[in-house]
């Protein structure tokens, strides 16, 4: 609140931050900018950094080495009492012996907004977080749900220049999770403010953000759009990561007009668009929606692989079937199903098919991440 | 085969039912047999050869057999309430307890403060050394307290000689380590988040301490001076060691148990027992605001997210 200094082009900037728990480095060197009015996601396995950064960014720990700017202004060192963020806590951490308007209100109590304007204000948060009539109530009178809204609403109402949210939906059922989704979403559309949002799932992240960085060991291995992190997923750690990946291993074999090929040990060569070094030992990964299964066998075509069939699922729509390729690769294919389909029905484990993808399925992926520049 | 069952099931019950009557009868019947005879006339022998218009003015000794029932009468109250030994000692002691139960309270507060922010090897070994007060018998603290207090005069010029402060500070010594082990195990649970919270939306430390952590600590604080009031009002063993020449309620009481007990004691003991209700009350009804809604609480998780819908 006191820190609304320079305007600049982020309100929130990591200049290579470094923290250590004694041997443990949480985030190591971590570098990210968060644009004005973005919702950016955190998103990584437990253990990943994430939850530090978001906490370092809060106040709560201070890093050990690098620069964390908010607003403009250099905020290491600063109490979080002193910071123009919020925070929507894990457990809502809602206080059990105020009533619901007395927590949503204490923020502007702590800053001498007075008695009636800051309960007018408490309400019209409350309206907007969609809970009104329980006012009066004790959180602990509420469900998970709606001491979720209270949380949301106590933070929101301060007008933080950042609100930062560490897994907020991680409490809830599925069901109220997807509402909460498309209204956090909703909520952060109406009141213009930036959200950093830590989570572990990568369905939440893909759905609601502006942006993802994902995170592994302390670093983060990409940072982008979720159709930039989906489709062309930088590193086999992301691929793996947010949603499924088959992955095949080999030498690059041949470049040539922005194409190159990728042979595998089981004598398999997928031939992608994109620039590799000749000579290189690969990785590539091909989502399982993106293989099909034909009736073909043709051996030495480029970009299908024969394989045997270990299992078949129904999964309503898609028909789901591991295989495993002659090196002993198992590989996921998805297909759609329309109707009474008599070949994917005549599949049984044991058989052998033919896997086929487009050229511009298959992504290369380093091993670790490099240097990012937007 | 369902009816010899089911009257199997409520023979249980009513074996139950009995089972805990006769356990509250242990627990209870002294007390109320206690209460009774503070009502207790003098046995007739005793009344027969009495010329006086108070029965309670018999001296002690002749009363006779005052362990059957011989008749009612109050007037016992009337002379527990003037007894010239009586009502100065249950007053130190009250005065003492409040003292150290205040006192310990505050010091309980602070250590179980402290010790939640302390790291691991500070932790381990001060909490150990806590409770080794609680679990060390009585007897050894009072010898040790008496020895100590009595020594340090040597030393120390202005430290009080044995008597009411003496008695005080022994007691603070148990009563501190029960306060912070009372509060501490409210604190226990509550992990840091909620003052993380407060620091978040903008107070600062001394704010969040005083508009969260206090009022949550509230209940554990009112408990832990509660506790340590009871256990120093009623203590005999460390005031009989450094009480000096100061009286409290229990050493008269058993000095006066040599010599003969009158109802008159029963009587106090039974205002007493009032006192304790009234006062138990009291903290129920102070504390009652929490437990409310925490038995709401499971009532309402049932039927709210319904309800939200």
């Amino acid at each position: 609140m006191s820190s609304r200094g320079t305007d600049s082009a982020y309100d929130v900037e990591f200049r290579t931050v470094t923290k250590r728990f004694g041997n443990l480095t949480a985030v190591n060197a971590v570098s990210f900018q968060v644009r004005q009015g973005e919702f950016l996601s955190l998103l990584g396995p437990s253990g990943c950094g994430k939850t530090t950064s978001l906490r370092m960014i809060a106040g709560f720990e201070q890093p050990d080495e690098g620069e964390i700017v908010i607003g403009g202004v250099d905020a290491v060192g600063t109490p979080p009492y002193r910071r123009d963020v919020n925070t929507v806590f894990q457990q809502y951490a809602l206080f059990p012996h105020l009533t619901v308007l007395d927590n949503v209100a204490y923020g502007m109590k702590q800053k001498g907004v007075g008695r009636s304007d800051r309960y007018q204000r408490a309400r019209e948060a409350l309206e907007l977080v969609r809970l009104t009539g329980r006012e009066k109530h004790k959180p602990s009178m509420l469900s998970g749900g709606q001491q979720q809204r209270v949380a949301l609403a106590r933070a929101l109402v301060n007008r933080p220049r950042v609100l930062l949210l560490d897994e907020p939906l991680g409490a809830l059922d599925l069901k109220l999770r997807k509402e909460m989704q498309i209204e956090l979403t909703r909520i952060q559309g109406e009141v213009g403010i930036t959200f950093i949002y830590v989570t572990h799932d990568q369905g939440e992240a893909l759905s609601m953000s502006d942006r993802i960085a994902v995170m592994s060991d302390g670093v983060i291995e990409q940072l982008g759009t979720p159709a930039e992190i989906y489709d062309r997923p930088r590193t086999a750690f992301v691929a793996d990561f947010i949603g499924e990946m088959n992955f095949l291993e080999g030498t690059v074999s041949r470049t040539e007009d922005g194409e190159y090929d990728v042979t595998t040990a089981g004598g398999v060569v997928v031939r992608a668009r994109g620039e590799a070094t000749r000579g290189q030992a690969v990785k590539v990964g091909i989502r399982p929606a993106r293989m099909r299964i034909t009736g073909a066998t043709d051996d030495g075509v480029v970009n299908a692989a024969r394989a045997a069939v270990d299992t078949k699922m129904y999964l309503g729509d898609e028909v789901q079937v591991v295989a495993t390729l002659g090196d002993g690769t198992q590989v996921v294919i998805r297909e759609q199903r329309a109707g009474a389909d008599a070949p994917h029905d005549a599949i049984r484990p044991g058989d052998p098919i033919t896997i086929q993808w487009d050229r511009n399925a298959p992504v290369l992926l380093a091993e670790t991440p490099t240097e990012q520049q937007e | 085969m369902p009816r010899p069952r089911r009257r199997r099931i409520v023979t249980a019950k009513r074996g139950f039912t009995l089972w805990a009557l006769c356990v509250f009868a242990f627990l209870y019947l002294p007390i109320a047999v206690m209460a009774l005879f503070a009502f207790n006339k003098p046995s007739p022998a005793a009344l027969a050869g009495f010329t006086g218009s108070n029965v309670c003015d018999i001296p002690p000794t002749q009363l006779g057999n005052l362990t059957v029932w011989n008749g009612f009468t109050t007037c016992w109250f009337n002379v527990g309430l003037h007894d010239p030994t009586y009502i100065p000692a249950i007053l130190t002691s009250a005065r003492i307890a409040a003292g150290a139960a205040i006192v310990s309270t505050l010091l309980g507060l602070g250590a179980a403060l402290a010790l939640a922010r302390m790291n691991k090897f500070v932790r381990v070994p001060f909490d150990s050394l806590v409770y080794l007060t609680l679990v060390v018998p009585e007897i050894v603290i009072a010898v040790a307290s008496l020895i100590f207090f009595v020594q340090l005069r040597n030393y120390v010029s202005f430290f009080p000689p044995l008597g009411a402060w003496t008695v005080f500070l022994g007691q603070v010594v148990f009563g501190a380590s029960l306060a912070m082990l009372v509060i501490r195990a409210r604190f226990v649970g509550m992990g840091d988040t909620l003052e993380e919270a407060g620091y978040d939306l903008g107070s600062g430390r001394l704010a969040t301490f005083r508009q969260i952590t206090l009022p949550r600590l509230f209940p554990a604080i009112l408990s832990a001076g509660l506790l340590s009031f009871t256990f120093s009002f009623d203590d005999y063993v460390l005031p009989a060691f450094t009480n000096g020449t100061t009286n409290t309620w229990p050493i008269v009481l058993y000095s006066a148990v040599r010599f003969g007990i009158t109802p008159a004691v029963n009587a106090l003991a039974t205002l007493m027992l009032l006192a304790t209700i009234v006062v138990i009350a009291i903290a129920g009804l102070v504390l009652r605001r929490g437990r409310v809604s925490a038995s709401i609480e499971t009532e309402e998780t049932a039927t709210a997210p319904v309800a939200m819908r």
